[in-house]
């Protein structure tokens, strides 16, 4: 294939953010007609890439051309005018204004993103509302319809369907496969293997900012994607490590950890209770909003309920903030990273801050107990620190990590994990879910919120399934499934009871 | 953020704007910003206990009163566009000093027409300033409060080099601008000249792409420059329309006082702060109208007027003032928390 047919091509582009590489020599190639898949581990750089690509920060070094000839973009704006748009992994929406003064902001044409929200399934949007005001999925089919207005040549997708329900993901599948037949191309980013196998005709591989490779669309091609993104070794050590665990039986008179009773918070969460022993990991599936957000919450005290009681080890808590969640035990982390850590603020001090406490009450801190934690949770965690100073230099991965880690630091009775693998790659991922299992051996209790239904039989001990706001069904996760979670999930009867 | 969901079902049920009843719309706007409703409230209370406790209101009491708030409404008005674009100017007063004591010195011996000129003159000079402030801000990288706090220093300095002591002057007929009333007794020039000027900046600004710009980049500048806003230029256009309306407040003191004086301006750099934020435009940025911080610098100026006419203390004064201002923003805190608990 001749130069002259690609639409976009990348070579050798490198970037560096102060010490630390985030490319060295990544390329891209991307035909016209295609869905490029860009996959790599957490850190590997397809962000960075995307950025580049789109004129957010220049290159260090390498270059881009689109169409045959090279260009250097200033900012988003010009990318656009030369064909290229993303769609971000956060939506690109301005919250204080309404939908419609973000399309003229952008210089949008209201009634083409009409056009292209209603050919993704939605319709009746009302475009003065606050963006504010809307959920996320709705903006990011705003983001994406806004992008399509613009008939980009080059339509890059950054882990749009990451927080998607399945029926929204679908839409978007149809989009891009309608998008590809007109002559474009699509880049797609997912840390979702399935979607990227079904969907993407080509797929390039990203590993510690270089291109590790490049798969057609082929028996195996999975396999592969995984091998490139790892690497030799690391592949063979993770094939190897979760499914071995034994599943763990309990004890039918030991004291919950926790006990959730008749828990209402309206409008979402109607009347959930469960109970959560020790040594446990109890999965919870759900679709988009049946009021997982709420019930995590308000056991972890940042939300008030109405009605209901929750006990930890049979003592009625009284939770009024999260401090009073943490005395009892109960410790949270968030399905967004940047809610749980200070961003500016080094990692040591991240992992020590709900520590403090713990290390001395009043006076000053003693900075050689601090260390000494801090330490031993950063090594138990393999958190990469090359990036030394500060948190927010750290990919998304060890992020998650960081936040893990304090509470380990700081010791817990109960874990609570809400989506903690969002947006992480496979690596990582299954580093989490080792974790979480090591968590439970040692007798403390999980309560896990995961939005990608295979791994509640990769991690959990039992699930449970909410719908609309109560527990539809309970199974052990011999039982749970995908097929079974993905019914139960949808208010249909599970095929078989659930056991009592 | 947490969404209620009511909002999550609105999505998909309330129709397109276009035929939404005139009451719901309203209701919406109010929601959206509740100065709209507070800030007229509370400036007919403020009105009304002044009527209240000095039964003999005259026309004259409300000229002094329109005279009096003037300078500070135009000093929370070129605060509320910085801040509206999410920065902050500490400049205000200092360049309000400089525009005053420029047109009293250039004035003093000037006829009605060239005074007019010199106005011109010196709010050129103004947006100048606000140019080369916002010219600091976006190309030094300097947090907006360091970068016009000490550039207020400079011009505050340039005030003084100026006009040394209190003086100057201007001819009568333009100290009437600002002094006079017009038709009525009861309608001071000074509050046509505060409508009119806001009115010929501020609407058709709020309602240009830079209007939506400025919002758009107070309120999320990353999102922003992903929609294509150039974030600097933006910035950089909000100072120059400060410094354009301090330079209107710098008038305004010569208008009002018929002399200038170096450091009569220097006050009105965070009064005119307390006025945006007691006007219900949000320090973070993005939020907020130009109505609100005027109706304020109208509530702020009434506030010592009552205090003397109940002859209290002017030193315990000030305390009163300050209470009544942290009060006022305490309750638009609660109305704030109660909106986003729905």
């Amino acid at each position: 294939m001749s130069e002259a047919t690609l639409l976009l091509e990348a070579c050798d582009v490198a970037k560096r953010f102060d010490s630390v590489v985030a490319l060295k020599a990544a390329s891209l190639r991307v035909r016209p007609g295609e869905v490029h898949g860009l996959m790599g581990a957490n850190g590997a750089g397809k962000s960075t890439l995307v950025k580049i690509i789109t004129g957010v920060f220049p290159a260090d070094g390498g270059q881009i051309a689109v169409k045959g000839v090279v260009r250097s973009f200033r900012s988003p704006a010009e990318a656009r005018r030369a064909g290229i748009v993303s769609v971000y992994q956060d939506p690109a929406l301005v919250p204080d204004l309404t939908i419609a003064q973000n399309m003229r902001l952008a210089g949008a044409s209201v009634d083409a993103v009409r056009k292209w929200l209603a050919e993704l399934g939605v319709v009746r949007v009302d475009f003065s509302l606050l963006v504010r005001d809307l959920p996320d999925p709705t903006l990011r089919l705003i983001d994406l319809a806004r992008a399509l207005s613009w008939e980009p040549a080059v339509l890059l997708l950054d882990e749009i369907t990451a927080s998607l329900p399945a029926d929204l993901s679908e839409q978007i599948y149809t989009m891009v496969k309608r998008w590809r037949e007109r002559g474009n191309a699509v880049i797609f980013i997912s840390h979702r293997m399935a979607e990227v196998s079904a969907l993407c005709d080509r797929a390039t591989v990203l590993r510690d900012g270089v291109t590790a490779g490049v798969t057609e669309r082929a028996h195996g091609s999975e396999e592969r994607i995984v091998a490139l993104m790892l690497g030799a070794e690391t592949a063979r050590a993770v094939a190897s490590a979760p499914s071995t665990r034994a599943p763990r039986q309990r004890s039918g008179d030991a004291q919950a950890a926790l006990e959730v009773r008749g828990l209402r918070c309206s409008p979402l969460v109607n009347g959930i209770s469960f109970k959560l022993y020790p040594g446990e990991v109890l999965g919870v599936a759900a679709l988009e909003g049946q009021g997982q957000e709420e019930l995590f919450d308000c056991i972890a005290g940042s939300r008030r309920y109405d009605e209901g009681a929750i006990f930890a080890h049979g003592k009625e808590l009284r939770l009024r903030h999260p401090a009073d969640a943490i005395a009892a035990g109960i410790v949270l982390v968030p399905a967004n990273r940047l809610l749980a850590l200070l961003q500016q603020r080094p990692i040591p001090e991240n992992i020590a801050l709900p520590a403090f406490g713990a290390i001395r009450n009043w006076g000053p801190i003693r900075i050689r107990a601090e260390r000494m934690r801090v330490e031993s949770a950063i090594g138990r965690l393999q958190i990469d620190t090359r990036a030394g100073s500060e948190l927010r230099r750290l990919s998304g991965g060890n992020q998650q990590k960081v936040v893990i880690a304090r509470w380990l630091a700081s010791g817990f009775d109960t874990l609570l994990c809400f989506d903690p693998t969002r947006g992480i790659d496979i690596g990582t991922k299954r580093q989490i879910y080792a974790l979480v299992r090591e968590i439970a051996a040692e007798r403390s209790a999980v309560l896990l919120f995961t939005s990608e239904l295979p791994e509640i039989a990769l991690a959990c001990d039992r699930a449970i399934v909410l719908f609309g706001g109560r527990v539809v069904a309970e199974m052990p996760v011999s039982e749970a499934d995908e097929a079974t979670l993905l019914r139960s999930a949808h208010g249909l009867a599970p095929l078989a009871q659930a056991s009592s | 953020m947490i969404t209620s969901s009511e909002d999550k079902s609105s999505v998909m049920a309330v129709p397109a704007a276009s035929n939404m009843r005139l009451a719901t719309r309203l209701r919406r706007s109010l929601r959206r910003d509740p100065s709209l409703f507070f800030m007229p409230a509370l400036l007919i209370v403020s009105l009304a206990i002044t009527v209240a406790i000095h039964p003999q209101f005259s026309d004259f009491d409300l000229q002094s009163l329109a005279m009096g708030a003037l300078p500070l409404a135009f000093a929370a008005a070129a605060q509320t566009v910085v801040v509206i674009a999410g920065g902050i100017d500490l400049s205000i007063g200092s360049v309000m000093a400089v525009a005053n004591v420029l047109a009293a010195s250039a004035m003093e011996k000037a006829s009605f027409g060239q005074s007019l000129l010199l106005a011109v003159a010196v709010l050129l000079a103004g947006a100048a300033i606000g140019a080369l402030n916002g010219l600091i801000v976006v190309l030094s990288r300097i947090p907006d409060v360091v970068a016009t706090l000490t550039s207020g220093f400079i011009w505050g300095g340039v005030a003084l080099v100026i006009l040394e002591k209190p003086g100057g002057g201007a001819p009568q007929e333009f100290l009437n601008l600002g002094t006079g009333t017009l038709f009525t007794p009861w309608l001071p020039n000074a509050l046509v000249l505060l409508v009119a000027a806001v009115g010929v900046i501020w609407i058709p600004l709020r309602r240009s792409k830079l209007g939506l710009q400025l919002y758009a980049v107070g309120s999320d500048r990353i999102a922003a420059f992903r929609s294509g806003v150039n974030i600097d230029r933006t910035r950089f256009a909000a100072y120059i329309f400060s410094g354009l309306f301090s330079a209107v407040g710098g008038l305004g003191l010569t208008m009002t006082t018929g002399i200038g004086a170096p450091l009569a301006g220097v006050y009105y750099t965070l009064s005119g702060l307390a006025a945006v934020v007691v006007g219900g435009v949000s320090l973070a940025g993005g939020r907020g109208g130009m109505l609100g911080p005027v109706m304020a610098a109208f509530v702020l100026t009434l506030i010592p007027t009552d205090l003397i006419f109940l002859n209290i203390d002017p030193n315990f004064g000030q305390v009163v003032q300050g209470t009544l201002i942290v009060v006022i923003v305490m309750i638009g805190g609660f109305v704030d928390m109660e909106r986003n608990r729905k």
